[in-house]
């Protein structure tokens, strides 16, 4: 009888030996520890003279293999060109002088184009007000006031959409709509719906004009309402996904304690849900410092009249003048990576104190 | 000191009745004004949760009931809840000036590709990932992963220079061009693949090896075995990046030279609803607009609750 024993050394017939009087009644079988398939091929188990034919799993097991990396190329690529490469390239061009992204010529290193965005030097004798004086103020008053409300009001109508029973899906779909909808579109909703002569003030009786014209700090309201609006739908799909993971027993010793509802939210379901609380935190904290969209659909403009930009945030700022003055344009996202990444570790580092994992 | 009555009938001791009287409430008040307090809440939780959401729809009446009112309707100081005369014609003149067939096409065909395109990159890529082993597959990932921290506006800046120098922007633009530049920067997506390589890594390593004994290629498996078992995530992915594709604003907006390059939400904030003679915008007309760019991401809503839903849940991202 012919052995057909496709490895050519010695010792891995031994291993096939070892492998099948380990396993008599298999015909064939892997083999971890030399991670190859072997199949006995003669049908007769005779048990000094066997045929096996050993497949090699090489195409996985063996380092460095050509194949995974022709899988993994195109993805690299693309990785290395649009997202790694331009956020070397970005940090880059903010430390240049007199960029010009045309021709990529520059005049030198300078530290003036972040000087500038921070309101500490000038630029052709101009500092950058719009800069100082709205987008980062804006962007922080966005930030402070629409995440802290929108995570509470999530949490709320989460909890509440819990407790019922009746209708619970459908009120559960309706507080998701907001979701599957155009950001651009809805804004223009809103500033109809906000509009000196539209419903709001009709309601309240009101003269106020809150989007066209508007004072900054009024237009500040319609688009922190609009920011809200649209940002609770995938707050309240996470805390609700949340709110179905806690075990009931909670709740049922609780009830034996006689706890009272608002103690049994704030001591058993907030600490249980501090996970879902923690993430809903950083990332709509990282979303909020970056609101662009929202201002354009409801403004239509980086400010609430023509030529004006109260309504300025550091991206708006950013897209702006990326093709005017790209250093300046790359400093101010330098800055907005860097403040997120600090809003993010001392997140990160406040939960390791308060979140129950 | 009250009296306890002990003095009962021996034969009657299987059935004792145990009555408290806490102030002066025996256990029936005490069990029907909490039957009464959880009704109240009951009800208090709906009034609550159906007046929220009121609001959170009331954007959306508002929207399909102005796209069928006049403009003078609109602007009236007295605001009516459902428009006196009901005006098609908005639609009609939206279709006409708004180019929506226009920008309809060019989202379709840039939402098509780049979805395609983000699929094979990604399942490749999962599959590199998950299955297959070579040198430095930890570090690449980890270099992946780092990524997904940093956020999009610092890639815009060198992106739009990177298409420039492709040759892509310019004032003689050309629809392949603006098209390029719309989608091929973004056919890649880290955080899909993240998650692609988790579905896929669920998968028991069991199938695998049983396709090797069948001696099927890593290529026949990756596309008869794994890609149809990852479908449900495959099928999100889709709806997320054309759900995304139809939100994008800013990059569409940078990359293309012309109006009629441009997609959707652009369209949205062109001068299409301007009235040309008081030089206004005709609310009657911009909403008319956003309804028929709403439409469509609801349909596709009812028909993909579970995908979408299921899908954002994980990724908790827009496109």
């Amino acid at each position: 009888m012919e052995t057909a024993v496709k490895k050519k050394e010695e010792t891995s017939v031994t291993a096939i030996n070892d492998f099948f009087l380990e396993r008599p009644d298999y015909d064939e079988g892997y083999d971890s520890k030399s991670n190859t398939v072997i199949r006995l091929c003669s049908p007769k188990k005779d048990k000094n003279q066997k045929a096996y034919k050993v497949t090699g799993i090489d195409d996985v097991a063996s380092k460095n293999n050509w194949k995974a990396w022709l899988y993994l190329a195109p993805a690299l690529i693309l990785v290395v060109i649009f997202l790694i490469y331009p956020l070397i390239n970005t940090i880059f061009i903010s430390f240049l002088s007199d960029y010009s992204y045309i021709d990529g010529s520059y005049s030198g290193f300078t530290f003036d184009n972040f000087g500038l965005i921070l309101g500490l030097t000038t630029h052709n004798g101009a500092y950058e007000s719009n800069f100082t004086n709205f987008a980062i103020p804006n962007t922080f008053i966005i930030v402070f006031i629409t995440v802290p409300l929108a995570t509470l009001i999530a949490l709320l109508i989460s909890v509440g959409l819990n407790s019922i029973k009746w209708f619970q899906k459908f009120l559960q779909t309706v507080f998701f709509l907001p979701y599957v909808t155009n950001t651009i579109a809805v804004g223009m909703v809103f500033s109809v719906l906000f509009d000196q002569t539209g419903i709001i003030n009709y309601i309240f009786h009101s003269n106020t004009t809150w989007i066209y014209g508007a004072s900054r700090w009024t237009a500040m309201i319609p688009l922190c309402i609009y920011i809200i609006w649209s940002s609770l739908p995938f707050k309240i799909l996470i805390f609700l996904s949340g709110l179905q993971g806690i075990d009931k027993q909670y709740y049922q010793a609780a009830k034996i304690d006689a706890a009272s509802r608002t103690k049994t939210l704030w001591k058993i379901t907030v600490p249980l849900m501090s996970p879902q609380i923690l993430y809903i935190v950083v990332t709509s904290f990282i979303g909020a410092f970056k609101e662009y969209t929202a201002i354009v659909g409801l403004f239509n403009g980086p400010g609430t009249s023509n030529g004006g930009y109260e309504m300025y945030t550091i991206v708006y700022y950013i897209y702006d003048n990326l093709s005017k003055q790209t250093s300046f344009a790359a400093a101010a996202a330098v800055f907005l990576f860097v403040i997120i990444l600090i809003f993010t570790f001392l997140q990160l580092g406040v939960s390791k104190k308060r979140v129950y994992y | 000191m009250e009296k306890i009555y002990t003095d009962f009938p021996k034969e009657n001791l299987n059935n004792i009745t145990l009555s408290i009287n806490e102030a002066g409430r025996t256990v029936e008040s005490i069990q029907r004004s909490e039957k009464i307090g959880r009704i109240l809440s009951t009800v208090l939780t709906y009034l609550i949760i159906c007046f929220l959401a009121l609001l959170v729809i009331f954007p959306f009446y508002w929207m399909i009931i102005t796209s069928l009112k006049t403009n003078t309707e609109i602007l009236q100081d007295d605001q009516t809840f459902f428009p006196t005369i009901v005006m098609w014609t908005n639609y009609v003149y939206v279709f006409q000036s708004f180019k929506f067939g226009t920008f309809l096409l060019n989202t379709v065909v840039v939402a098509f590709f780049s979805t395609l395109g983000t699929i094979i990159t990604t399942v490749l890529a999962a599959y590199a990932f998950a299955r297959l082993e070579f040198k430095g597959r930890d570090a690449v990932f980890m270099v992946f992963l780092m990524t997904m921290m940093i956020p999009g506006e610092m890639m815009v800046i060198s992106n739009y220079i990177t298409v420039a120098s492709f040759g892509w922007i310019g004032t003689n633009q050309t629809y392949l061009q603006a098209y390029l530049a719309m989608i091929v920067p973004f056919i890649v997506s880290v955080f899909y693949i993240y998650l692609l390589r988790q579905n896929f890594k669920q998968i028991p390593n069991e199938l695998y090896l049983a396709a090797k004994v069948d001696g099927k290629s890593d290529w026949s498996f990756l596309w008869k075995v794994m890609v149809p078992l990852a479908a449900p995530t495959l099928i999100s992915i889709t709806i997320l990046k054309f759900m995304g594709t139809w939100n994008s604003y800013v990059w569409p907006n940078l990359v293309t030279s012309s109006e009629s390059y441009r997609l959707i939400s652009n369209g949205l904030r062109g001068s299409a609803f301007t009235d040309s003679e008081s030089g206004r915008t005709n609310y009657g007309y911009q909403m008319a607009g956003t309804v028929l760019v709403t439409v469509p991401l609801f349909l596709l809503f009812v028909l993909f609750r579970k995908y979408i839903m299921r899908g954002v849940g994980r990724a908790g991202i827009k496109g």
